[in-house]
């Protein structure tokens, strides 16, 4: 997420490293203790210097909602010399006492029953008991165990009313499994990596190689820092934060070996689409000039929107299913719809990649040794798969049309947050027309008068979804009917992109940016941030307080970069916790430190969860009110860091995004 | 350093080279002695050897190899390369994972039609094909298309091409091409555990 926060001072190569491990994200609040870290952030420095031969790469990390993958390239002095960028194999258990080299590695954890796996049948190269099951085997174990499966632990970081270092996953494991936590998992993942790592490169040790991990650029500042903390907990103190949608334009610039100054120019707008397994993540960069040479700048990112690949399948399976139990009258087990899932997911893609194919047998076969009895068999048809996916993902709409939410169910239960409205291409109009105005600003980049949203020019594609040519002509089709709606050209596709990998390879590759070697993208937060004040109003019996946003940190903060609130401050009770309410808006681009509004839309701010700050004992008297600022800050990592300032001392304390309780 | 060659260097050297021969061939026969005696030692191996049913072969393969030390100028022995059971095992409990390979070879086809036997073999190709794919990288010996002319060069790969039919004369061969032959040009078998019971191609499953 570096990225998403631009330029940072140029530094040379050695500041920056020197200021990235003092990234302490422990709790620790006191100001002393920061600085201790600095001074002591200078050691593993200087033992690298000694060790001049060791190598160093620049690594990157996809830590997907469905897949972790990791690329790295080796750094070396010497320019000219043609770098090689390699996606590493990482060894996995793909079921009891088989390890498997694969390229991804399945986010998936499995809480295994003592019972269910034989003595050393769970040895990895590097270890043999491994802490959790991570991986490939995870999720076969887990598809026919799911009450013990952890599965998108990605996406509960990012949800609202959970406190994500609470043993809360699997959500449906009965009593007796002992759960984790959306924090522990992600955590489990970075492990299983950094093993793997050190496992295949021995003399060079990960947290001493440059590190990128990627996050969705829609991911609020909680699940960043949960993001950044999970590393730090492993020893990866020096991770840095990249957004997923501008890694994937890294990896696109890197592809084109220099060329792809000739493929965009001043005044594009790119919009990149990256539809994984589970979200949907949209962004828009734009091309602008300075001093003649092109500079591309981050300009709005889309919000969190729970809606991918595995959405797709299942929809498909569910559409045959009810086919299936119609013309036999048997209703399916679980384990059939499973199988049937396994089974669309390939018919699928037979029936994209081949235009010949109309219709592709899908086979469930029996659980049981016989392989004759009971299997069932039935057809997925192009009709269905255009039905269900085209139609149903990407339907042809107007610009006007936006995302349907109907008002979520009192009785919710405590499940991920899912879009409610499968159409993508909803989800996309309603993120252009939203950010009409984000290019405003710019001075290369026009919209014309009459535009009732933003118009891109060119399309970056990302994700296992879209590399299907069905689906990415389809999109493509959709958005410029739109634009031709509007009299604008057509926005044209960036062509080469890697739809797997490129993430990865984008971060690895936004290692050696970091260095002076390659544009980089700027940008700056995406959003703006304000607490909840009460606003002073003689209160109204029966009714509750007016609330104000106050803003605490402005749109477009850059890493390194600190706010603080000039006028307001606040009375926090020592030894209580306080809490604020918490918004963000990532239309706002005005908005200064310290203005209040005391009236918005809710398409303009959202709510995320309360933030909280306990102010410790420590020589004060519990009860005592201690009048503070508030103060925003961007980390180099990339995560936003909110302190109160106490007036009277100018001591610190940091305050927590991570509380939700899930007292909503 | 003598500056000069006379005679009383050149029978120096004659009687140095002399005398090396003499202990050359002194330290030959001690080494032939010593190997024929060794010879008659390993009598109790030999049995072992004669008992081949017995399952312990690892045991003898090893003092095989103590002999070999011992006995210099032994001819060869004819071994024949014995498959691991483990990659064999190992490859059928891929096929039945993915294929369900075993399920269809063991089940009594005749008790079914052709129907219900097509769908089978439909998951059987359609796993078999995967998890060949997955695990080897398979090419065609011969590029060229089957049924035409092809002429093979003296010194071809025997074990690559198979001749068949009227073979004689000399190479070049010419004939026409049966088989297109296949070869597996890498394999990628996943790793196993030390613990890991290779012989359960399937494990019984049990639904709680």
């Amino acid at each position: 997420m570096n990225g998403l926060f631009g330029h940072v001072k140029q530094n040379d190569e050695h500041s920056t490293e020197q200021e990235t491990p003092q990234q302490d994200h422990s709790n620790d609040s006191e100001p002393e203790n920061e600085q201790h870290d600095i001074s002591t952030a200078s050691e593993p420095l200087e033992a690298q210097v000694d060790e001049s031969e060791v190598k160093r790469y620049s690594v990157g990390i996809d830590l997907g909602t469905t897949h972790c993958v990791l690329s790295y390239v080796e750094l070396n002095d010497d320019e000219d010399e043609e770098v090689t960028q390699q996606v590493m194999a990482i060894p996995q258990l793909t079921s009891p006492g088989v390890v498997e080299d694969k390229k991804q590695l399945p986010s998936f954890l499995y809480l295994a029953h003592e019972a269910e796996i034989a003595e050393g049948s769970i040895t990895l190269p590097w270890t043999a008991t491994p802490e959790h099951l991570v991986g490939d085997i995870a999720r076969n174990l887990g598809s026919k165990t799911p009450i013990r499966l952890v599965a998108s632990a990605k996406s509960w970081l990012c949800h609202a009313g959970v406190d994500c270092k609470e043993p809360i996953l699997p959500s449906e494991a009965p009593e007796e499994v002992d759960r984790v936590s959306p924090f522990e998992a992600t955590k489990a993942y970075l492990q299983h990596m950094k093993q793997a790592w050190e496992n295949q490169h021995p003399n060079a040790p990960l947290d001493q190689q440059d590190l990128i991990i990627t996050v969705p650029a829609s991911f609020d500042p909680a699940a960043r820092e949960l993001t950044a903390e999970a590393a730090n907990a492993i020893g990866l103190n020096q991770a840095l934060l990249l957004e997923e949608p501008q890694s994937a334009l890294y990896s696109w610039i890197d592809n084109s070996l220099g060329d792809w100054r000739n493929h965009v120019k001043v005044g594009d707008v790119i919009l990149v689409i990256d539809v994984g397994g589970g979200t949907t993540d949209l962004s828009l960069i734009a091309v602008t000039e300075q001093e003649g040479n092109l500079e591309l700048t981050r300009v709005a990112v889309g919000d969190h929107i729970l809606l991918g690949g595995d959405n797709m399948d299942l929809a498909l399976a569910y559409t045959i299913k009810a086919k299936m139990e119609k013309e036999t009258g048997n209703r399916l087990e679980a384990w059939q719809i499973q199988a049937l899932t396994h089974a669309c997911r390939d018919a699928k893609e037979k029936i994209f990649n081949d235009p010949e194919a109309d219709n592709v047998a899908l086979v469930v076969p029996s659980r049981g040794s016989s392989l004759m009895g009971g299997t069932l068999r039935t057809e997925l048809t192009r009709e269905e798969v255009d039905r269900v996916l085209v139609e149903g993902f990407l339907p042809e709409v107007a610009a006007s049309e936006h995302p349907v939410s109907r008002p979520r169910s009192g009785l919710r239960s405590k499940g991920l947050p899912y879009a409610q409205d499968a159409g993508i291409t909803r989800h996309l109009a309603g993120f252009l027309a939203k950010q009409q105005s984000a290019v405003e600003d710019l001075e290369h980049v026009e919209l014309p008068e009459n535009a009732t949203f933003l118009h891109p020019t060119a399309i970056l594609l990302n994700g296992g979804v879209l590399k299907s040519e069905v689906l990415s002509n389809r999109l493509l089709k959709v958005l410029n009917s739109w634009l031709v709606e509007e009299q604008a050209p057509e926005a044209r596709l960036l062509e080469g992109a890697d739809l797997d990998l490129a993430v990865a390879k984008g971060a690895a590759y936004y290692g050696m940016v970091r260095k002076g070697n390659g544009v980089r993208i700027k940008g700056g937060t995406a959003a703006s941030y304000y607490v909840g004040v009460e606003s002073a109003m003689p209160a109204v019996p029966g009714m509750p307080p007016e609330v104000e946003a106050l803003c605490i940190a402005p749109f477009g903060m850059e890493e390194g970069t600190s706010e603080t609130l000039p006028e307001d401050e606040f009375g926090l009770v020592i030894g209580e916790p306080v809490r604020f309410r918490f918004f963000a808006s990532n239309t706002r681009r005005e908005d200064q430190v310290g203005m209040r509004l005391d009236y918005w839309t809710d398409e303009e701010l959202q709510e995320l969860d309360e933030i909280e700050i306990t102010l410790p004992e420590e020589g004060r008297k519990a009860g005592e009110v201690v009048p503070v600022h508030l103060s925003a800050a961007v980390t180099e990592v990339g995560t936003l860091e909110l302190h109160a300032v106490s007036q009277q001392d100018g001591h610190r304390w940091k305050i927590e995004f991570d509380v939700r309780a899930g007292e909503e | 350093m003598p500056t000069t060659l006379d005679l009383w260097h050149v029978y120096l050297v004659a009687a140095v080279l002399v005398l090396a021969l003499i202990l050359i061939i002194v330290l030959l026969s001690m080494v032939i002695g010593m190997a024929r005696r060794a010879n008659k030692a390993p009598v109790e191996v030999v049995k072992t050897v004669e008992v081949p049913s017995e399952p312990e072969i690892k045991i003898v393969e090893k003092i095989v190899e103590v002999e070999k030390i011992v006995q210099a100028p032994a001819p060869e022995p004819i071994v024949l390369k014995e498959s691991t059971p483990d990659a064999a095992l190992q490859l059928l409990g891929l096929l039945q994972k993915e294929a369900r390979f075993i399920d269809f070879i063991k089940e009594d086809v005749s008790a079914y039609g052709d129907a219900d036997i097509g769908i089978a073999a439909r998951v059987v190709h359609e796993g078999c094909n995967k998890a060949i794919n997955e695990y080897f990288t398979l090419e065609t010996v011969r590029k060229d298309q089957e049924g035409s002319q092809v002429t093979l060069a003296e010194g071809f790969n025997a074990s690559e091409v198979r001749l068949t039919g009227n073979i004689v004369g000399k190479a070049p061969f010419t004939g026409t091409l049966v088989h297109k032959g296949w070869k597996v040009t890498n394999i990628r078998l996943p790793k196993l555990t030390a613990g890991h019971d290779a012989s359960i191609v399937a494990a019984a499953e049990v639904e709680l």
